[in-house]
């Protein structure tokens, strides 16, 4: 039981360390604050006027997008994150403490969540001032939590699996970049149909495309599509284990 | 510049051979190691390995890639004691001291810190010691007394703030505790990565190169809290290059050469092995330079042929003096300048290295 405690504190202490770290960091607030608000604003005021999709605006349309590709972009931060962390030598330090080490990433993942849920809040708040406004029924705000949350144990635990593998800051940034392409390439910005024959079957079978799809529903229509959110949510846990368990071995071969 | 000291005294063979010995002596008791381990093993290792043992360590060894980094590296610090492991680059003292301090697994061997072996129960291991690596491991956007907060806290200590603060002021960073690390000199980065590691009251102390980098002021006053920390009971092993280092702080140096020790003893019984004396000559051409080292060849000497310099090993007795100047002074050879100094650990140290170079080579032909 009181070990069941320390495991939960340690991860507490050390997410209050990459809390403090990111909050020292121009970069990350950068990222996780302003850029997602102008992103909103941007692709709204650039395209809103152009594009109409089934009937809604397309301030409506992109919010999923954009809070997926904010979320991609605050994992960035955490790939850069354990990467140093690891090069640094403070991981060497925190494995010759009385703790669990899966608590070092653990912490990592539960900064990444606090930090991805208040830029999800300001996309949100940035998307409300721009006409938005989404359903307010309790079932699909409850969805549509599960999904963001999903979503970023998935995102987190892949930039922990990046950062371990890149061998430079700079490698982790850059792989990580890829991954924040992969909601352009998906039904968050435009639809499927409309994009080229090659990346339209990329994004039809992309985890992302679900994870939009739901997300949007979750948001605007007024019954949720159960099939589709159950969908999403498959992706985002299997792909949340996954990286979980490669993070995990790969920590360990890393760090023995 | 590193002097070559090409020694071929009888001392040092006959050191050389009991080291032989000692090292056959433990490959025997790794094959027993290796079998399944009987009572009777078991009984040994209970009469090898002393109650107050703070570090024990047998045949440990570990490959990179399959180049063998520690060849069977073997030795016991006492509790209390300061154990300095003293190499150059390349030796292998930064993975001992990571297998030491269970980042790192070793081939095999076995190692066990105040009773506990760190691969069955490296959790109580954690517990009992502590180590600063030979890089700074702080947080360098934190401020000082963050990073320690955060270690007490990771210590489970009831007042994490109320140690910040004691430490702090022992290491005398009280005025730099609210300043992010990044702003803080070399020597105060390092006092501060010393800290961190005394937060948990570890009772094994591992520094590895404590004083790499610092400026003389700093590692005095490095070796002053070394010394410090020892009075107060702490075990303390440390790895380092500079002998003067071993020799201010260790109790027990060993010297770690590709892989093995190659000697093990106090500071003194170190230099106990050396030549007694080294004379060095000037000369003022290359001629004279030869014919000096063709009229000396049956002395041990270390020459500086760009420079025309030659370091004759004597006995350390002034008629041996006397006898290698008249041997110049009848051959007509002329001498710019010329110093006697006794031998140090350095020499001590690079004449047991190049002793062993030359007998893998000769056993290599």
């Amino acid at each position: 039981m009181q070990a069941a405690i320390n495991r939960w504190k340690e991860i507490a202490v050390m997410a209050k360390r990459c809390m403090l770290l990111s909050k020292r960091n121009p970069d990350t607030l950068l990222t996780s604050i302003m850029l997602p608000a102008l992103m909103m604003v941007l692709f709204v005021s650039l395209f809103g006027r152009l594009i109409e999709i089934d009937g809604t605006s397309y301030a409506n349309y992109i919010v999923p997008g954009v809070v997926l590709q904010c979320i991609g972009q605050c994992a960035c931060v955490t790939a850069v994150m354990v990467n140093n962390d690891l090069s640094s030598g403070i991981v060497s330090r925190f494995c010759t403490l009385p703790m669990k080490r899966s608590s070092i990433l653990n912490g990592h993942v539960a900064e990444a969540f606090i930090r991805s849920l208040v830029t999800t809040a300001v996309v949100l708040f940035a998307a409300l001032l721009l006409g938005v406004r989404p359903y307010t029924d309790a079932a699909c705000l409850g969805m549509f939590f599960l999904l963001l949350c999903g979503s970023i144990a998935a995102f987190s635990y892949a930039a922990v699996v990046i950062g371990i593998a890149a061998n430079s800051a700079e490698g982790a940034s850059a792989l990580s970049a890829l991954v924040v392409i992969l909601p352009y390439i998906s039904s968050g910005f435009v639809p499927v149909d409309t994009l080229p024959p090659v990346m339209r079957v990329f994004a039809r079978y992309q985890p992302m495309t679900p994870i939009v799809d739901a997300i949007r529903s979750a948001f605007f229509e007024k019954t949720l599509e159960l099939d589709v959110c159950g969908g999403a949510l498959a992706w985002c846990a299997g792909l949340s284990v996954l990286f979980f368990g490669v993070s995990a071995v790969m920590f360990r071969k890393k760090v023995s | 510049m590193i002097i070559k000291l090409p020694l071929k005294g009888q001392f040092y063979y006959r050191y050389i051979h009991t080291f032989v010995r000692y090292e056959k002596e433990v490959e025997t008791k790794k094959v027993k190691k290796g079998r399944k381990m009987n009572q009777q093993d078991q009984n040994d290792k209970k009469n090898e390995q002393t109650p107050d043992a703070a570090v024990f360590v047998r045949g440990l060894e570990k490959s990179f890639c399959g180049k063998a980094v520690l060849k069977g590296v073997n030795f016991t610090v006492l509790k209390g004691t300061v154990f300095a492991l003293l190499g150059s680059n390349g030796a292998g003292k930064t993975t001992t001291v990571r297998i030491l301090t269970t980042q790192m697994q070793a081939d095999s061997g076995i190692v066990e810190i105040e009773g506990y072996d760190v691969q069955k129960n490296p959790h109580k291991v954690h517990e009992t010691m502590s180590v600063t690596g030979q890089f700074s491991a702080v947080d360098h956007l934190l401020t000082g007394t963050e990073n320690l907060v955060i270690m007490g806290r990771l210590h489970h200590l009831l007042e994490p703030k109320k140690k910040a603060m004691e430490l702090l002021a022992y290491f005398e960073l009280s005025e730099a505790a609210d300043r992010a690390v990044s702003t803080y000199s070399g020597g105060m980065k390092r006092k501060l990565d010393l800290a961190m590691s005394l937060v948990g009251n570890p009772r094994v102390l591992f520094l590895d190169e404590p004083t790499t980098g610092l400026d003389p002021q700093s590692r005095r006053s490095m070796w002053q809290m070394i010394r410090e920390l020892n009075e107060n009971g702490m075990t303390i092993v440390l790895t380092t290059q500079y002998l003067e280092e071993a020799e201010q702080l260790a109790d027990l140096v060993a010297i770690l050469d590709k892989g093995t020790i190659i000697a093990q003893g106090t500071p003194e019984n170190l230099k106990a092995y050396l030549p007694q004396g080294v004379v060095q000559f000037s000369f003022p051409d290359g001629n004279c330079f030869a014919l000096a080292k063709s009229l000396l060849k049956d002395y041990r000497v270390s020459e500086e042929a760009e420079t025309y310099k030659l370091s004759v090993f004597t006995d350390g007795r002034a008629d041996t003096l006397a006898e290698i100047f008249a041997r110049l002074y009848q051959n007509k050879v002329r001498i710019t300048d010329f110093s006697k100094h006794t031998p140090d650990l350095e020499d001590a140290f690079l004449a047991m290295i190049e002793e062993r170079e030359e007998m893998t080579d000769a056993s290599c032909n």
